[in-house]
């Protein structure tokens, strides 16, 4: 009974340690075919690289205007989920603590909204905002992305912040604290772990998007890293090293991260789901 | 865009008037007045401004022909409708669409449920193995489809031929069959990982001491998993196939770098179609059309879906 527990045991853990590696085989054939010779990536891709070509990475770096790219994915993103994070937290927070019929509708309304998908409103987003001439802004962007992003920031505040006992708060109002010195200084340190929750889902989705600063950021010094891996791909057909290159640089600022946070963004991605 | 997790919550009874529950200190309606634009101004403006305006301005310019340059539009009633039901291609994309969302929606959430049950067994390593699954959802569809073009184009094909596999001789996406299950394949292979974590909270979540009492009373794993964990992991389920569904109704960065809609214009999914018809053929009271279609589609059957799986729920 034992033994054979043990056996079905390793079994399993065989069966996994092959699944693993057929998930990740597609990052280790790029990673190896990025620096390759392009001749040697069109004979045989599986072949491991004789020598290293670190050129296909400098061309690709220069080609597809890394820094700046990369500046304007950091800029977007940061204040992008910090704006998320202090608006939906103050929101959720008012709504709860007043929950008066205006509140509680507006509450649900912005819950109801989220089903709405994107592609049904970006053509008037891009009319509208295009007719006021704020395309092609990173402030407009990164403000978009707080309209977008608050509902799903203001729901789950709002489940965390009604567990919160509410007497602190009171104590402290009485003692002559103002409700806004009372909320950063009282509240938002309990929200902390709801905060780097919604930090990491949000990260996730406004560090890859692509649709959205698609249709907003037109001009090529306002590209941010998808926008930057995309043009480039439609420009460089012809050499596979600069182009696995170049998605390489593209992912790995995220898989660095991974490596040291891994523990909070899947801790991150359960939390967010379980509320 | 990410979307949220367990939808229509539970609310609280709320039936009383503002005043009654302003906090300590909040007097004068002036005063409300100033907190609440502090507190909720911004979020709500951005919120209104974003979404709402143009949702609804959107529904307005599907009864008009605007070609995206002209500063007037004329009014044409339902024309834009009539177009939308004459375009056999917006069609073919919808239904193209509907198959894709059945099979991703189905095949992610079957392997995502596998490989959290797996890795919630004490499996040495469980750690590694959950944070290398997850792994596909750190990078966005755009670098994971050029990634995939050049697997299949390249990679699988060498494989095949060298090897002579006779389904891979051939580059997938150039048929449009396999080309569609291409988008298939990459698309269960990145949203698995992210679907088996909220699985493994859910698993962690079925309290052990109505294992063990099953248990004792004879129940085998297989009878445990599915007359015991299942049934408790409803709200998992619920949650799953909401983003699973969105996700797949909303698919854009994919199909544009994987298959690019072809060979052929044949594995088009619908955003793409909307996309196409509003910004490269300018006919944008018609692509809003059809994009409003695409909402009330996706809103009916994410409804029916979280009030079914409501209805399932049971209590610990």
């Amino acid at each position: 009974m034992r033994v054979q527990r043990q056996l079905g045991s390793a079994a399993k853990f065989v069966v996994l340690a092959i699944l693993l590696v057929l998930f990740l085989v597609p990052f280790l054939l790029l990673m190896l075919n990025s620096l390759k010779e392009n001749a040697m990536i069109t004979s045989n891709p599986l072949a491991l690289p004789t020598s290293f070509k670190f050129a296909n990475y400098s061309y690709a770096f220069e080609q597809m205007n890394y820094v700046d790219a990369f500046t304007n994915t950091i800029i977007i993103t940061a204040f992008s989920v910090i704006l998320i994070g202090i608006c939906g937290a103050m929101t959720a927070h008012y709504f709860v603590r007043n929950p008066s019929r205006l509140n509680q509708n507006t509450f649900l309304f912005m819950v109801a909204s989220m089903i709405i998908p994107f592609q049904a409103i970006m053509i008037p987003l891009v009319k509208i905002y295009g007719s006021l001439d704020m395309l092609n802004s990173k402030t407009s962007l990164i403000f978009m992305y707080l309209g977008f992003g608050s509902s799903l920031a203001v729901f789950i505040y709002h489940g965390f912040i009604k567990s919160i006992p509410k007497e602190l708060e009171e104590a402290a109002m009485i003692d002559g604290c103002s409700r806004i010195r009372m909320f950063f200084q009282i509240v938002f340190p309990v929200l902390v772990p709801t905060t780097v929750t919604i930090g990491i889902l949000n990260v996730l989705w406004i560090w890859n998007d692509f649709l959205l600063p698609s249709l907003v950021l037109v001009e090529a010094g306002q590209r941010t890293l998808p926008l930057s891996t995309y043009s480039f791909y439609g420009t460089y057909t012809v050499d596979y090293g600069p182009l696995m290159a170049s998605l390489m640089l593209t992912i790995l600022p995220v898989v660095i991260v991974y490596l040291f946070a891994q523990k909070y963004i899947i801790q991150g991605v359960m939390q967010g789901s379980v509320k | 865009m990410i979307l949220p997790a367990g939808l229509f919550p539970v609310l609280p009874v709320f039936n009383t008037k503002e005043s009654e529950h302003a906090m300590i200190g909040e007097k004068g309606f002036w005063n409300r007045l100033r907190l609440r634009l502090l507190f909720t101004g911004p979020t709500l403006f951005a919120f209104l401004a974003v979404m709402i305006v143009p949702f609804i301005y959107g529904i307005y310019l599907t009864f008009t022909s605007w070609d995206g340059i002209s500063v007037a539009h004329t009014l044409v009633g339902f024309r834009n409708y009539g177009s939308v039901f004459a375009d056999a291609e917006f069609w073919s994309s919808f239904g193209l669409t509907l198959k894709y969302v059945l099979f991703t929606v189905v095949l992610t959430n079957v392997l995502a449920f596998m490989l959290a049950y797996a890795l919630t067994k004490s499996v040495k390593g469980q750690n590694v193995f959950r944070a290398g699954f997850f792994m596909p959802n750190l990078v966005g569809g755009i670098v994971l489809g050029f990634i995939w073009q050049f697997i299949f184009n390249n990679v699988l094909v060498y494989l095949g031929q060298k090897a002579s596999i006779g389904i891979f001789s051939a580059s997938w996406l150039a048929e449009p069959d396999k080309a569609f299950w291409t988008l298939v394949i990459v698309t269960v292979w990145q949203y698995a990982g992210y679907m088996m974590v909220i699985y493994v909270a859910g698993l962690t979540g079925v309290p052990a001491d109505i294992q063990e009492a099953a248990s004792i009373d004879g129940a085998n794993s297989w009878q445990k998993l599915i007359r015991m964990t299942i049934p408790m992991m409803v709200p998992s389920f619920i949650v799953c196939l909401f983003l699973s569904l969105q996700r797949g109704f909303m698919v854009y960065d994919l199909n544009l770098t994987l298959t690019k809609g072809g060979p052929f214009g044949s594995t088009q999914l619908v955003s793409m179609h909307v996309y196409q018809k509003a910004f490269l053929s300018r006919d944008y009271g018609v692509g809003q059309a059809e994009a409003f279609v695409l909402f009330l589609l996706v809103a009916v059957i994410t409804l029916l879906q979280v009030y079914f799986s409501k209805k399932m729920e049971v209590e610990a």
